[in-house]
């Protein structure tokens, strides 16, 4: 327990609308631990990103968020103030967003955003957190760091300004880094740099990262745990291994069917699908969420709540009814097929 | 299968940049001398980070941009020179963003027979039924019809513009990132359907894609651009086994597939990607490469034939180094 | 809510996506401003139809014998609800002139708008959709009107060509089109670059039917939140022109007529400009609520 950065235990996101009760996030549970990457994957509208706007108090104010506990570095974070939390935002708790343009503010330079974001929270004077800029910039590979600091932000090319931003969210040494989406918006080849140059970083100042993308590609190179989301729900969770090795529950044994691997998937041949679409999560819910595209729902299945159960590993666990036994012999088929 | 129905020989595609308010306005090379051929049935692929010109190329293809220099024929005769309509049901495109590319003033049904009404179809009683045809073999159940894009999901959205593409049953469609803005699921969806229609209809798709495993499980040749010229080109398989240009192995490797045993991969490509007004000299390429030698940056590359396509790249010059050896 | 949108998570709009219809008709009448603004515009539209129905007196008809009866409300013991607001400086009856002044103020607000609205929105669509070199012209088109100062122009014009209602109408339908030309240009540029423009392009629309079917549906909310702004405008201008004595003609009972007519008398009979002031501020208020009421409607996102 002692290492757990980030402690999460049921944490729910409910959004009232005029149709009903939007049940967005149910029943979270999960933490991270220092030097360590957990990415939460799931398609758009699971909920991932109010997950992380919830852990970092951002949520829209007539969202409801309630959870059992939620502990950054041992305090308290669910019931913290608000100048609080904006203290511990961007001081223990960095974010990177999808697109930094939005993120960085294009009326300052590329140096006075990053001096302030460090004077903001800690008592240095300008000079050292001038110093702490160019040595964070050269840290996420950028040259000539000390002109860089007059630049503005729509001088640099999107990489370049993913890499201010992490430089940014640095500053203060924080315990927790969650990016959102960190390369969706950038090239492939720009991804796999920043990628690296993140889990090296992490490595380095020994900080939790929560990773969120819809990417499987990313979070099986990337992380070292994986919590699956599906409609608001954590449908499965494991190392990254155990996950992508020995996929249990049949929404991911779905989602790694459909994507399309060089050298793997034959050419011509239809990739795997998930018919149907994501369910409405407004009103009462009961059962399985993923009975009604599952191929394998049972009667059971929309019955009762569905509960989290561990699979034949440990620290391996899904929401299905499904013994491990019975999904290994789906996802058998499924590559067979 | 060796008949040519889109040739594109030199293209060019210049635009002027304004630099500032003051300051004189600078050409952008965005397509830059390219040359290509493409066979009735296959389905080539173009590939490339943004601002390589991709985007533009597919514009020049669709007619919807004069090219600013070279020559495009479509079935052998000159873009330019085809008339609108006729153009339109030669070849159509599909976007990547189906919440942009449709009206969303306008239903299902009055987007799908747009085609129709607009090529001043003679039968305008069958246009319902047609419409639900096409409906019926995108898979969009017919009860969708006076429905309006909003109503819809994303990979349902694709599905109408795929439809409107088809309609007049072209010979040639251009994907542009067809499913890069769908969610994974529904990205396997839409390209399985993109693989039965091609089938079913004969047709002959340029993708233009970012998603290197996306046009790995797609396409038969690849193109890949790196501004503005096709640095490389070759079968699919051909490609991906053993890649030529070092961009292209650079590509190759930053390819994300879901194998946790696998790190991140570290490309060297090292600076971002230039400033397309601004290219640098000889072999665009050479700032970034990881095989660069002297001339590089002196002397820009021929091209180079080889088997199933061509590769610009010194390496691959066996004239070069005799010239060296001469000079 | 934008910040979710951002965030990839659908919003609430997106949740909510079945049957926009229905959302829609739930978003009008839900919204106070827009319902009022209606409403009262409505009324007031009603009222100048049926004018010779509702009006006791003719508006023209002057007997000094009975002038500058006060309205009920004063107290006075001149005061009468044969003449429930009173009558003015020649005797008229100032209940059916200000009745027929709503004809004058809507005949003026509608015609004034439709012709701005033809010119500024076809300049706007041309700059948009074409850009380039037409762009250049329009632009310079547009800051030619925006350098003349409407007022003095109107001044200038109705003193040479003299003065009549439908001169008045002609005159401020030509000064006032620069709001939709500026807004049109700026909502067809965003629109014009959208892939559902390009896709009517490939298909092989023809510019007109990607103008009239693709552009012009999709900034139609815009065009109507300007043409409320634009008729709110013009029955402002035409209140101020007439009050000057350049625009409607005496005896016509337009409300600017009438506050000019009062001015004199301001002191010892202040509701001969508080009566028709007070409608004109109705009616403007009603057209400006129901101008934001659209844009609300139809752009909830733009809310707040």
């Amino acid at each position: 327990m002692e290492n757990h950065i980030l402690n999460v235990r049921n944490l729910t996101v409910d959004i009232p609308l005029p149709s009903g009760m939007l049940h967005a996030v149910q029943g979270l549970s999960f933490h991270v631990d220092r030097g360590e990457t957990l990415a939460i994957v799931g398609e758009s509208g699971c909920g991932k990103s109010l997950t992380s706007l919830a852990i970092m108090g951002l949520l829209p104010k007539k969202a409801i968020r309630t959870a059992d506990l939620l502990e950054l570095a041992g305090e308290d974070i669910l019931n913290a103030t608000e100048s609080r939390m904006s203290d511990i935002r961007g001081s223990l708790m960095g974010m990177i967003f999808q697109e930094p343009m939005t993120s960085l503010n294009p009326a300052y330079t590329i140096g006075n955003q990053l001096i302030e974001t460090m004077r903001r929270h800690r008592p240095v004077s300008v000079d050292e957190a001038r110093d702490r800029a160019v040595f964070l910039l050269e840290k996420v590979g950028i040259t000539a760091a000390r002109s860089r600091l007059t630049q503005y932000p729509h001088q640099l090319s999107g990489g370049l300004r993913q890499r201010v931003m992490i430089a940014m969210t640095l500053m203060c040494g924080p315990d927790l880094i969650i990016a959102d989406e960190p390369t969706t918006a950038l090239d492939v080849t720009i991804q796999a740099q920043i990628l690296l140059l993140l889990a090296e970083l992490q490595k380095e100042f020994d900080m939790g990262l929560i990773l969120i993308t819809h990417d499987l590609g990313v979070v099986a190179r990337v992380a070292d745990r994986v919590a699956v989301m599906y409609a608001g729900q954590v449908v499965e969770e494991g190392s990254a291994t155990q996950v992508f090795g020995r996929p249990t529950h049949p929404y991911t044994q779905g989602l790694l069917d459909c994507i399309p691997i060089p050298g793997k998937t034959e050419r011509g041949k239809h990739l795997g699908s998930i018919p149907g679409i994501v369910p409405s999560l407004v009103g009462n819910l009961s059962g399985c969420r993923f009975a009604d595209r599952c191929q394998h729902a049972m009667t059971d299945c929309s019955a009762a709540d569905v509960g989290f159960r561990p699979a034949s590993e440990v620290g391996h666990a899904y929401r299905c009814l499904l013994t491990p036994e019975q999904s290994a012999q789906n996802a058998a088929k499924l590559g067979a097929a | 299968m060796s008949e040519i129905i889109v040739s594109a020989s030199d293209v060019m595609r210049t635009f002027m940049i304004s630099a500032g308010v003051f300051r004189a306005k600078r050409p952008l090379h965005a397509v830059n001398g390219v040359t290509l051929d493409i066979r009735r049935g296959e389905v080539l692929a173009i590939v490339g980070e943004s601002g390589c010109g991709k985007t533009t190329l597919a514009k020049l293809l669709l007619g919807l941009l004069p090219p600013s220099g070279g020559d495009i024929r479509l079935d052998g005769r000159p873009v330019m020179t085809i008339p609108r309509l006729e153009m339109a049901g030669l070849v159509q495109p599909i976007f990547q963003d189906p919440y942009s590319s449709l009206n969303p003033r306008k239903s299902v049904g009055a987007i799908i027979t747009l085609p129709l009404v607009v090529q001043k179809d003679q039968d305008p009683s069958t246009w319902r039924r047609r419409a639900e045809e096409m409906m019926a073999l995108v898979g969009l159940p017919p009860r969708l019809y006076n429905n309006f894009p909003n109503q819809l999901s994303g990979g349902q959205r694709q599905r109408v513009a795929i439809a409107r593409a088809l309609i007049n049953r072209p010979e040639v469609v251009i994907c542009d990132e067809p499913t890069s803005a769908l969610d994974v699921s529904v990205q396997s969806q839409i390209l399985n359907l993109l693989q039965d229609l091609r089938g079913e209809l004969n047709l002959t798709y340029i993708i233009i894609s970012h998603n290197l495993a996306v046009v790995e499980h797609m396409a038969t040749r690849v193109a890949v651009m790196y501004l503005g010229r096709i640095v490389e080109l070759a079968e699919t398989d051909q490609l991906f086994k053993a890649p030529k240009h070092p961009y292209t192995m650079a590509l190759l490797e930053s390819v994300l597939t879901p194998d946790p045993s696998l790190g991140i991969p570290d490309t060297h490509l090292g600076a971002a990607y230039p400033n397309p007004v601004d290219p640098p000299s000889g072999c665009t390429f050479h700032p970034r490469c990881a095989q660069v030698m002297a001339h590089c940056s002196v002397q820009a590359p021929k091209r180079v034939p080889v088997e199933g396509g061509h590769v610009e790249c010194h390496l691959f010059d066996a004239n070069l180094g005799k010239e060296k050896a001469i000079a | 809510m934008g910040m979710i949108g951002k965030a990839g998570v659908p919003t609430a709009s997106e949740i909510l996506e079945p049957s926009s219809a229905s959302l829609m008709r739930k978003r009008i009448f839900g919204h106070y401003g827009l319902m009022i603004g209606i409403g009262s515009l409505l009324v007031i539209f009603a009222i100048a139809l049926l004018a010779p129905m509702l009006a006791p007196f003719d508006p023209l008809d002057q007997e000094l014998s009975r002038k500058l009866i006060p309205p009920i409300w004063s107290g006075s013991a001149k005061a009468t609800w044969v003449y429930p607001l009173g009558t003015d400086g020649l005797g008229r009856d100032y209940l059916s002139r200000l009745i027929y002044g709503s004809q004058i103020s809507l005949l003026i607000g509608f015609s004034a708008m439709l012709i701005s609205g033809v010119i500024g929105t076809t300049l706007g669509v041309l700059a948009g959709y074409f850009g380039g070199r037409v762009d250049m012209v329009v632009n310079f088109i547009i800051t030619t009107r925006l350098s003349m100062p409407v007022v003095l122009v109107a001044l200038a014009v109705v003193s040479l060509v003299g003065n009549s209602l439908w001169i008045v109408i002609w005159v401020l339908g030509l000064l006032i089109w620069d709001r939709f030309a500026v807004v049109v240009r700026s909502s067809t540029l965003q629109v014009r670059n959208l892939d559902y423009v390009a896709a009517a392009q490939a298909i092989g629309c023809s510019k007109m039917r990607i103008i009239f079917s693709e552009i012009m549906p999709n900034i139609m909310n815009n065009l109507i939140v300007v043409a409320t702004v634009e008729m709110a405008h013009a029955i402002i201008l035409e209140a101020a022109l007439s009050f000057l004595g350049l625009g409607v003609q005496p005896p016509a009972p337009s409300w600017g007529l009438m506050i000019s007519e009062g001015k004199g008398l301001m002191f010892f009979h202040p509701w001969l400009i508080g009566i028709p002031g007070a409608a004109l501020f109705v009616l403007i208020l009603a057209i400006n609520l129901m101008g934001d009421g659209v844009r609300d409607v139809t752009a909830p996102e733009n809310r707040n």
